[in-house]
């Protein structure tokens, strides 16, 4: 997988907004918990190519929804806030971080935080480490 | 006036547990709201924790009808992450067992649609009809739908002569069955009359919206990722069905004229598949990301694996068809009547299950 | 306008009789190959622990100390059929499928 452009939290509406124009279709959304950054990609397709957008951004960040562009992104972003713990600043629907989760679900159940994860290679570390 | 009305999560016509909120205005829709989790499993962050050769037995689970295609894109990623090449035999299996999936997932969910708008005859004789498939799998595989047969680096299972003579045989059957019930399907006067005009999305609002799969053909998008040739699709020939008008009935014909589009796809793989050996053996764990799709009965999946060279993925995403078909849906459900509800939400063929994973 | 396309479904299927069995008295032969259960021949096993490895939803426990012993979770397997290729001396088989009968054990 490519990644053809990499995104900043000041120009990220704007290169955003230009995919639809140049006929590209919103595809989806993907976070990667790399430890002290999240790794946030947008996909994107166009004649069975995609196209991926990266932003890379430091745990606690608020980042702005591009709900307002893309209205498929909305679903989504509303998963991410759930699953991560990312808030998104101007979202369409705002689930409140209640749209895949239950109440009293664990919060941000898929990122690494210790205590609510730990990854297995780190784990294997730590044991290793205490022998 | 306008009130809310709660669509499900338990409603008659709908297979999976999914909410709408309905703000109705004297019968009519004026806005859609879904509410989902009600079978979200955390289904990503399991497959993290497990062996990656063991994911694929865990990813054919995410969903209940369209599995083998979940496993078989997982392993094409895989795939592509170590530089595995297919043997030919296993790239022409994989698109028997994917083909077959597709009629069988199209068979029920036009049984459904014709059970939401008041067909129960109709719905019994496509079950009829797709149970054969089912009968065609399990001999093939040994498992009706979670076939199993989808391994890293090939397939696990042979189709010999006599189980072939057996798949024809069946093929034989649901072509003559289908024949009969795609004109009950497609011409009848009462059929049409729930379908027709109803639930339209134009082709621009779909491309925008991201609809995927029959939703975003019978939009006459020609979409269909079938056609960049993963496994043997790109010695196939097919088409993509396409129809223009957007509307419940095109999505309907679009599934009716993939079906026998599927049908002889199986046929045409079965024919000229080449002997070779099954699976290439491989050593070593996977190290990169990739992003890879193929096309799923309701449309394009999308897997995102990351992989850091231990025998355990760093993370694993799953888009599933349905998830891109919600934003499509809500707008197709905007100006509708209350009794088009169950007809529009059947006729994008959601699975719940497998979006939220 | 085409009313009552269905008739000839329906006409052939009132004289054609039902398609479904009557289930507990009339029994359809399995496929071959099918994937029922698991089972295992006692006495070739070697308890490498190699399925308990590979399988993918922890169904199996292989112990060598102090006591030799191979344990089998039926409701947590999902008959992928894992174990049965990994296994070295060919002892685990799928066979038929569960019937009421296996509950006992």
């Amino acid at each position: 997988m490519t990644i053809n452009e990499e995104l900043t939290l000041d120009n990220i509406l704007e290169k955003i907004a230009s995919m639809p124009l140049r006929g590209y279709r919103f595809v989806t959304m993907t976070t990667v918990d790399c430890g002290d950054t999240f790794d946030i990609y947008y996909h994107f397709d166009r004649k069975y190519k995609l196209n991926n957008l990266r932003l890379k951004v430091a745990h606690g960040t608020k980042v702005p929804s591009i709900s307002g562009i893309c209205s498929a992104a909305l679903i989504v972003e509303n998963e991410i806030q759930d699953l991560f713990g990312i808030t998104f600043t101007g979202l369409a629907i705002d689930y409140q971080q209640h749209f895949l989760l239950a109440d009293g679900a664990p919060e941000k159940p898929f990122c690494r935080v210790p205590g609510v994860y730990v990854s297995a290679v780190e784990q294997k570390k730590a044991d290793g480490g205490a022998k | 006036m306008s009130m809310l009305i709660p669509f499900g999560p338990q409603h008659p016509v709908l297979p999976e547990p999914l909410q709408l909120r309905l703000e109705i205005n004297d019968e009519q829709v004026v806005s859609a709201m879904p509410v989902v989790g009600y079978v979200h499993r955390g289904l990503e962050k399991l497959a993290e924790q497990k062996d990656f050769q063991q994911d694929t037995y865990l990813i054919e689970r995410v969903c209940g009808i369209c599995s083998f295609i979940h496993s078989l894109t997982y392993c094409m990623g895989i795939e592509e992450l170590m530089n595995i090449e297919v043997p030919p035999r296993a790239k022409y299996l994989r698109v028997v067992w994917s083909e077959l999936h597709r009629m069988h997932s199209h068979l029920l969910a036009l049984g459904l649609l014709a059970d939401a708008f008041g067909f129960e005859n109709l719905f019994m004789s496509l079950w009829k009809t797709r149970e054969r498939i089912m009968d065609a799998m399990e001999y093939t595989t040994g498992g009706r739908v979670m076939l199993g047969s989808c391994c890293i680096g090939g397939v696990r299972k042979d189709i010999n002569p006599e189980q072939k003579k057996f798949v024809f045989d069946q093929l034989a059957l649901v072509e003559k069955e289908l024949k009969s019930l795609s004109h009950v399907l497609l011409d009848d006067y009462s059929v049409k009359q729930r379908l027709v005009g109803v639930g339209v999305i134009d082709r621009k609002k779909a491309y925008e919206s991201g609809a995927v799969g029959p939703t975003a053909r019978g939009s006459g998008l020609e979409m269909d990722h079938r056609m960049t040739g993963y496994c043997a699709y790109g010695e196939l020939a097919f088409q993509p069905v396409v129809e223009q008008d957007g509307d419940c009935y095109a999505r309907t014909k679009v599934r009716v004229r993939e079906l026998s589009q599927s049908l002889e796809l199986v046929r045409a793989a079965l024919d000229h598949m080449p002997d070779s050996e099954l699976k290439t053996p491989f050593k070593g764990n996977p190290n990169g990301e990739v992003a890879m799709r193929a096309e799923q009965p309701r449309g394009e999946v999308l897997y995102y694996l990351k992989a850091n060279g231990t025998d355990k993925l760093e993370r694993l995403r799953v888009r599933t068809p349905t998830f891109a078909n919600v934003a499509p849906l809500l707008s197709m459900l905007v100006g509708c009547s209350l009794a088009d509800v169950a007809v529009i939400i059947l006729s994008v063929d959601p699975c719940v299950s497998c979006t939220e994973r | 306008m085409k009313l009552f396309t269905m008739m000839k479904e329906i006409a052939r299927n009132t004289v054609c009789g039902p398609v479904t069995r009557n289930y507990p008295a009339v029994k359809r032969a399995p496929f071959p190959g099918e994937r029922g259960k698991l089972v295992m021949e006692e006495g070739k096993c070697i308890f490498c622990g190699i399925c308990a490895k590979k399988c993918p939803s922890h169904a199996l426990t292989v112990t060598r100390k102090p006591e030799q012993s191979w344990k089998f979770e039926r409701f947590r397997c999902i008959l992928c059929g894992s174990c049965v290729e990994a296994c070295p001396k060919k002892c685990l088989h799928l066979v038929s499928r569960l019937e009421p009968e296996d509950k006992k054990d």
